[in-house]
Formats: structure tokens, C-alpha cells, sequence
């Protein structure tokens, strides 16, 4: 089979800025092309756009800012998963022959619509993120009788990993306490629990084998895809302290690259609340059910940065339609030694996992050097 | 007669496929297993808690009705896992379903 290669990438701060949505699309572009002087713009054959923004036709005025003329151009959205939904997209593209060199911004705004699904009318009034948040946390808590300040350790970590990320929307470290003592959201989630929606952009190039070793000279594959959709509405998960769809996306895609999931020696983990880490490890097959908390404080204590070394989604922000090509980026500097106050010791194996609408959908990259 | 018109005057409703006669929920016109017709089951609908949070001093919870069908609702006491409970109240708000249960 073809092989399909992350050619090149470029990322920016995120914020809280107040940007149009076309200048976040920009921005990115043009820092991928400037880490890159060797890419011809005009070899570029399709170019897709990960957004949950309502503004219409992007990749088209993408491609117009940019000054090509790709023979495909369209946007791509499946809320927080739309990054790494774009990323299959364009892989499949060159599979298929259609195409040998392809684009993928994804960019959002502090204000994305993308954050509340209007169509679940079985969440009646709880339709905010919060409450399939503290209910999956509830859950998680009462069936593995674990504690809120186990799980706060997930928001130490990666805020503390998020410093070193020149990236990420946070700068600030936090100790237990602080999380403990951050805004009572409900019974069951603090403020430091949850990842921050903000303005953000991340650029991506993938191409075929060929193309991508004539650009890079370390250059990383895509060796392995999952995903599974189990349903849209938040109420059909079977469990509220698992994640259906991202074991089955992970077994997928383990399957496809031919690893273990001991084999991977860098994850990056959709940690959209603090309880979906240990959930996301669980599931994925990382850790024992339940024992995703223990894993967690000793990669704190032994500052160990193999989960979610940018800081996740709690330390880096969640521009959503951004976050899953930005998560993928992590994962290529990581495996080409790149990643600066970051890097994991000999990481050759590299996992992505990025989901949407509290876990009814999941996608897991598989990345390799 | 909708599940929505329903819902608005405070009736709720199980919408259940006329031909195979699944549960079709969220709401939909027709079935997700045969795209047979749905219609609407009136009824003294039990229901039971799976799991619950609280924001302020207001109990939110996950209740499944027929062991099929799950919506998150408000309950004014402190409620228990398990607990049967049923539909006191509910209606559609500015464009959103709500949900009492006692
Ligand atoms: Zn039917």
C-alpha cells in the first residue's frame, strides 16, 4: 500500500484573541511554509479545513489567500475530532491516487459554535460540556472509588507539561490544592479540571511516500487508523466511566500500524476534562481499568512526559477544529527528536487520540518514523 | 400529533416504531432499525436513576426508561442510584427540552 507521510506542519500560539476566523486559517499556512522553503505551493492538490466555525467556504478562500488553485478544496467538521477526521480524509485522498499533496489547517475561535451539540435533546436543558463531563466523572469516581484529588493530578501534570509548550493557551503551574480550591463548576468538576475552549490554528502537509522523503529528510508515517462512532447522543454511551468508541478506534489502529499498545512510546490524549485521561488510557489499553489515576501521578512524579507532552487539551487549550492536527504535530516533533524541553526518550512509536461529543466518537493515528 | 407538540403541553411521550416496535430516542420520524413509522406512547412511564451531579443546589441525572432509553432530567431531593422515579414535569424551553422527575 502507499505509504503517507507528515511532510511538514506548522502551529501558532493559542489565545483568547479575538482574530477572524480566515486570519487563524492564514497564520498557520504561512508558518509551515516559512519552516519549509522547499515545498512548491503549486504542488499542493487538495487542501482541507477543520472548523466547527459557521463561516462558509473556507478552503477556498484559503487556497485563494495562499495563491493556489488545488484541484480539491473543502471543509471538514465532526466537532472536536474534526482535526484528525481531516487527517483520514487527506490520507484516504492520497491513497486513492487522487492525489499526492495535501493541506489541513484547522483553526477555531474562542467563540466556537462547536462547543454545544444542539441536536442532543436527550441532555434536555444540560447540553453544555460540563454536565456529560461531571456525570462521566461521577461515574468514573463511584465505579473504581477514586478520588477527586486523584484525578486533580491530571490537571497538575499537564499544566505543568503545558509550560514548556511556547504554544500553549496556559502558563501557570498548579498544585493539588489549587485544583481542589479552583471554581466549584458542580459537584464534581472544578474549573482546573476542564480544557478551554480559544483561538488557535494548526497546519499540517501530508503526501505520498515519494514526495514526502523530496521535502523532509525525517520524515514520520502514518502507519496505523481507528475509528468508531457510537452514537451522537451524549445518553447512549453504554458506560459513563468508559469510552466505547476509543477502545475500538485504538484497537483499529494498532492493528493496521501492526503494534501493541506497549509498543507506543508517546500518546496524545483527548483530555477534554480531567477524568477523560485515566478513561482515554483505560480504554486505549495502557492501563487497567480503574488504574488510570496511578499511571498518571507517577509519570508526574518521575517527570516522565509520554502522556500528552504539549499539555493536552487542559494546558494547551481546545481551539476544537485545531486540536486534533495540533495533537498530531506533538507527536511528529516527538518522533523526530524535535520537541525541544518536551522530548521523550527514544519515542519511535507515537500515538494520537482525539474524540468528539463526550467519547460517542473516537479517531486513533498511529505514527511512526 | 408530535413528539415535540407533546412535549409542549407537557406530555411526555415514548416514541416507539409502529412496525418492529424499537424505542427510537432522541426523537426521530421514523425508525432507526426498519424506517418504519414512529408513533407515540402515552403512559405512567418508571424510570430509573443511573447516575447524577450537582450544580449549585440543583441535582442533575441520567434516567432510563424501559431499560432502552436514556434523557438527563432535574430532581429536586437527593437522589439515590437505582431510584425509580418518574416524569413530574417537562416541557421545551427557549428551543430545549426539560425534564422533572420526582
Ligand atoms: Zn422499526
Amino acid at each position: 500500500m502507499i505509504k503517507v507521510g507528515i511532510a511538514a506542519y506548522g502551529i501558532t500560539p493559542f489565545t483568547k484573541d479575538d482574530q477572524k476566523i480566515e486570519s487563524v486559517l492564514l497564520k498557520s499556512v504561512k508558518k509551515l511554509f516559512e519552516n519549509n522553503p522547499k515545498i512548491n505551493k503549486n504542488d499542493i492538490d487538495a487542501v482541507l479545513v477543520s472548523t466547527n466555525n459557521n463561516s462558509k467556504y473556507l478552503a477556498p478562500i484559503l487556497s485563494e489567500m495562499i495563491g493556489i488553485q488545488p484541484k480539491i478544496a473543502h471543509s471538514i467538521e465532526s466537532l472536536c475530532n474534526s482535526g484528525t477526521n481531516s487527517i483520514v480524509s487527506a490520507y484516504s485522498y492520497i491513497v486513492s491516487g487522487l492525489v499526492d499533496m495535501i493541506l489541513i489547517n484547522g483553526a477555531e475561535r474562542y467563540d466556537s459554535p462547536g462547543q454545544i451539540l444542539e441536536w442532543d435533546d436527550s441532555r434536555g436543558e444540560f447540553k453544555h460540556p460540563i454536565f456529560w463531563a461531571s456525570i462521566f466523572t461521577k461515574s468514573y469516581k463511584r465505579e473504581f472509588s477514586i478520588t477527586d484529588e486523584q484525578l486533580a493530578i491530571v490537571s497538575v501534570k499537564n499544566h505543568k507539561q503545558a509550560k514548556e509548550n511556547p504554544n500553549a493557551l496556559s502558563k501557570k503551574t498548579f498544585t493539588i490544592q489549587d485544583v481542589m480550591n479552583s471554581k466549584k463548576l458542580t459537584d464534581d468538576l472544578r474549573l482546573l479540571d476542564c480544557s478551554r475552549p480559544c483561538t488557535g490554528g494548526a497546519s499540517i502537509l501530508l503526501a505520498s511516500e515519494e514526495t514526502t522523503k523530496k521535502i523532509t529528510d525525517i520524515p514520520i508515517w502514518i502507519t496505523g487508523i481507528g475509528q468508531k462512532t457510537t452514537s451522537a447522543a451524549f445518553t447512549k454511551n453504554m458506560s459513563f466511566s468508559s469510552m466505547e468508541s476509543s477502545k475500538i478506534a485504538g484497537y483499529a489502529a494498532l492493528k493496521m500500524a501492526n503494534q501493541n499498545i506497549q509498543d507506543i512510546d508517546v500518546a496524545e490524549l483527548h483530555d477534554a476534562f480531567s477524568v477523560c485521561e485515566p478513561m482515554a488510557l483505560e480504554s486505549l489499553g495502557f492501563s487497567d481499568l480503574g488504574n488510570g489515576t496511578s499511571i498518571i501521578k507517577e509519570l508526574y512524579e518521575t517527570n516522565d512526559f509520554k502522556i500528552n507532552p504539549r499539555g493536552g487539551l487542559i494546558g494547551s487549550g481546545h481551539p476544537l477544529g485545531a486540536t486534533g492536527i495540533a495533537q498530531t504535530i506533538e507527536i511528529t516533533q516527538q518522533l523526530q527528536s524535535n520537541a525541544d524541553t518536551r522530548q521523550v526518550d527514544n519515542a519511535n512509536v507515537g500515538l494520537v487520540h482525539n474524540m468528539s461529543a463526550a467519547a460517542t466518537s473516537s479517531t486513533v493515528l498511529i505514527l511512526e518514523k | 400529533m408530535s413528539f415535540e407538540s407533546e412535549l409542549i403541553k407537557g406530555t411526555f411521550c415514548i416514541p416507539e416504531c409502529t412496525i418492529c416496535k424499537k424505542i427510537v430516542w432522541p426523537p426521530v420520524e421514523f425508525c432507526s432499525n426498519c424506517f418504519g413509522t414512529v408513533s407515540l406512547k402515552k403512559g405512567d412511564f418508571k424510570g430509573k436513576i443511573i447516575e447524577f451531579s450537582r450544580q449549585n443546589k440543583e441535582y442533575f441525572c441520567i434516567i432510563e426508561f424501559e431499560n432502552t432509553i436514556k434523557i438527563m432530567a432535574k430532581i429536586s431531593q437527593m437522589p439515590e442510584i437505582g431510584q425509580t422515579v418518574k416524569i413530574s414535569k417537562c416541557g421545551i424551553v427557549n428551543g430545549n427540552y426539560f425534564f422533572y422527575v420526582n
